[in-house]
């Protein structure tokens, strides 16, 4: 990084984006940039906007106003090859017609049109996608057999296909045990150290990414505010952001926030109070 | 009907059955043509969870094709037609599998009744009135056989081109969507080669029994298989099992050919869920042990 600026190597770049929804103003004038290496969580209730965040930086839906420069290039098409994405864990069908190692080169040939013949050296770019995620005691089972743990570590390997400089996690951890949610997070944290690559990582629990987080972007009431964990995550920042009573308390190593008001919910309460009256 | 007359049902044509055959040689083709295509797609029918998405297509498909009946055009040209028509609507309108079931259940009962009036209006031969709805191969004449072999090796390569975005769109099109792959003009293809082999399968084993080689077979094939080359193989072996087999069994007697395709695909579905339970059992117990 030192013949360049620190800033032009920046992998994400965000400068006075805005989200509106019907006439709701989610967020606006949002700059952020994340380094090579950084890895930043986004939280704050359903509904703030944060997949949509995520989505608009690959092209997939549009903010309100404002410019996204991922890796380099303004966003433009639908869909970047170049930035890895890892959704969050949904059971696969027991009777999904795939393997393991399937779901991990869905990564590699998954957008390729034209007959479905591999090509010299996919084999072994899956094989070293497998064993980089631990993935090879259960590799060549049905996909729809395994736990949802190991599907998470193969969408992992998927993610990682084009060992991208960029990679968005939407809730990686969310139905996920414990020891998964660390091996997930140990692998997130991995690659971004190997290949000094920038980490956004959406999630409403901040516990299992605490250790390793840079800062954090935190939604909410219609505002943001962004920090190192230290920072962001004390009772009178979020009681400011949210404009209630907010408690964070700190117990065991862990950390809960108290009396959060959720986005969604306070909006469907009024809903119900409209139709009571 | 005594032991006799169910004997020349089943068997009458024996003695003369390379004759038959003979005859029926491009009806062969356009079953085998089915059978395979058939299965292909029906791994991504059960996978897209289309089943019922197959059969609302097939009924407006069997309207289109009474339509063209009652006003004298090319039948198959009135069954694709009503196939594309219901496959735009579906695929335009059904995004989310509930939205799309209600409408496919708005659809069916539609299309069915249309087609039952267009034929009712239709008086020209009456052969010809329900072998829409349950097939007759056989009656087909060979230039609409030409035809019918001709849609289905079309969709058999579109469906190839577009094989593994599909798959990864099939599994998880948010990933595929991440990645570039353009998850809205793969479905819309998927759902136009799906109209086109289901207005195919209407000739051949008619609209009430479409799913018989569209779903069956790569249902069977899922249950005893899990790879992504060993599922749709053995789903296309099934569907061209079920179809070649059925006309071969049906023309050696006097009975229609739809019954002998769907008993066959059904006792090979059957098979393999014994199968799948009992190897499902012992990976259970293996892995307890």
């Amino acid at each position: 990084m030192s013949e360049a600026p620190s800033a032009a190597g920046a992998p994400l770049r965000i400068t006075g984006a805005a989200l509106r929804r019907d006439d709701r103003e989610l967020w606006a004038g949002l700059d952020l940039e994340v380094q090579p290496g950084e890895l930043l969580a986004v939280l704050g209730p359903s509904g703030s906007g944060k997949t949509t965040l995520l989505r608009a930086i690959l092209g997939l839906e549009s903010l309100s106003a404002g410019r996204i420069e991922a890796l380099g290039r303004p966003v433009r098409r639908r869909g970047n090859r170049d930035i890895g994405y890892i959704p969050q864990q949904r059971p696969l069908p027991p009777e999904t017609p795939l393997r393991g190692r399937d779901l991990v080169a869905l990564g590699i040939d998954g957008h390729r049109f034209g007959f479905p013949v591999p090509r010299r050296g996919d084999r072994a770019r899956v094989d070293a996608l497998v064993d980089a995620v631990g993935a090879r005691g259960f590799a060549d089972r049905p996909v729809g057999l395994l736990s949802g743990g190991e599907q998470q570590r193969l969408r992992v390997g998927q993610a990682l296909a084009d060992n991208p400089r960029l990679l968005l996690c939407d809730e990686p951890l969310t139905s996920l045990d414990l020891a998964n949610q660390q091996a997930v997070v140990g692998l997130i944290d991995a690659h971004r150290r190997r290949s000094d690559a920038a980490v956004l990582l959406v999630t409403h629990d901040i516990n299992p990414v605490l250790g390793a987080v840079d800062r954090i972007l935190y939604i909410a009431g219609g505002r943001f505010t962004l920090g190192t964990p230290d920072e962001v995550l004390t009772s009178r920042v979020l009681t400011d952001l949210y404009g209630a009573p907010v408690e964070v308390l700190r117990a065991g190593g862990r950390l809960v926030v108290v009396g959060a008001p959720d986005a969604e919910a306070s909006h469907h309460h009024h809903h119900h109070d409209e139709a009571s009256a | 009907m005594n032991w006799d007359d169910i004997g020349d049902a089943l068997f009458g044509g024996a003695a003369d059955y390379t004759a038959i055959l003979a005859l029926v040689q491009n009806s062969l083709w356009a079953g085998a043509v089915l059978g395979l295509v058939g299965g292909l797609i029906g791994v991504f029918v059960m996978q897209r969870d289309m089943a019922f998405a197959v059969h609302g297509i097939s009924e407006l498909s069997f309207a289109g094709a009474a339509a063209a009946l009652l006003i004298g055009v090319d039948v198959v040209t009135g069954s694709i037609v009503g196939s594309l028509i219901a496959a735009a609507i579906i695929g335009g309108l059904g995004a989310r599998a509930r939205d799309r079931n209600s409408i496919i259940g708005v659809l069916m009962p539609f299309g069915l009744g249309l087609g039952i009036l267009f034929l009712s209006l239709y008086d020209g031969r009456s052969a010809n009135r329900f072998s829409l709805l349950t097939g007759q191969i056989v009656s087909v004449q060979s230039g609409q056989l030409g035809w019918l072999i001709a849609i289905g090796a079309f969709v058999l390569l579109g469906l190839l081109l577009i094989w593994r975005p599909l798959r990864f769109d099939s599994l998880d099109p948010q990933s595929a969507a991440a990645r570039g792959v353009p998850t809205t003009a793969v479905s819309l293809l998927f759902m136009l080669l799906l109209g086109l082999i289901v207005a195919v399968a209407v000739h051949i084993i008619g609209a009430l029994l479409v799913m018989a080689l569209l779903v069956t077979p790569a249902a069977a094939a899922m249950r005893v298989a899990a790879g992504p080359l060993s599922v749709p193989l053995l789903a296309a072996v099934f569907g061209v099992v079920s179809a070649v087999g059925g006309i071969l069994l049906a023309v050696m007697g006097t009975l229609p050919v739809s019954p002998y395709i769907t008993t066959i695909s059904f006792a090979i579905y059957l098979v393999c869920r014994v199968v799948g339970n009992r190897r499902g059992r012992v990976m259970r117990l293996r892995e307890a042990s």
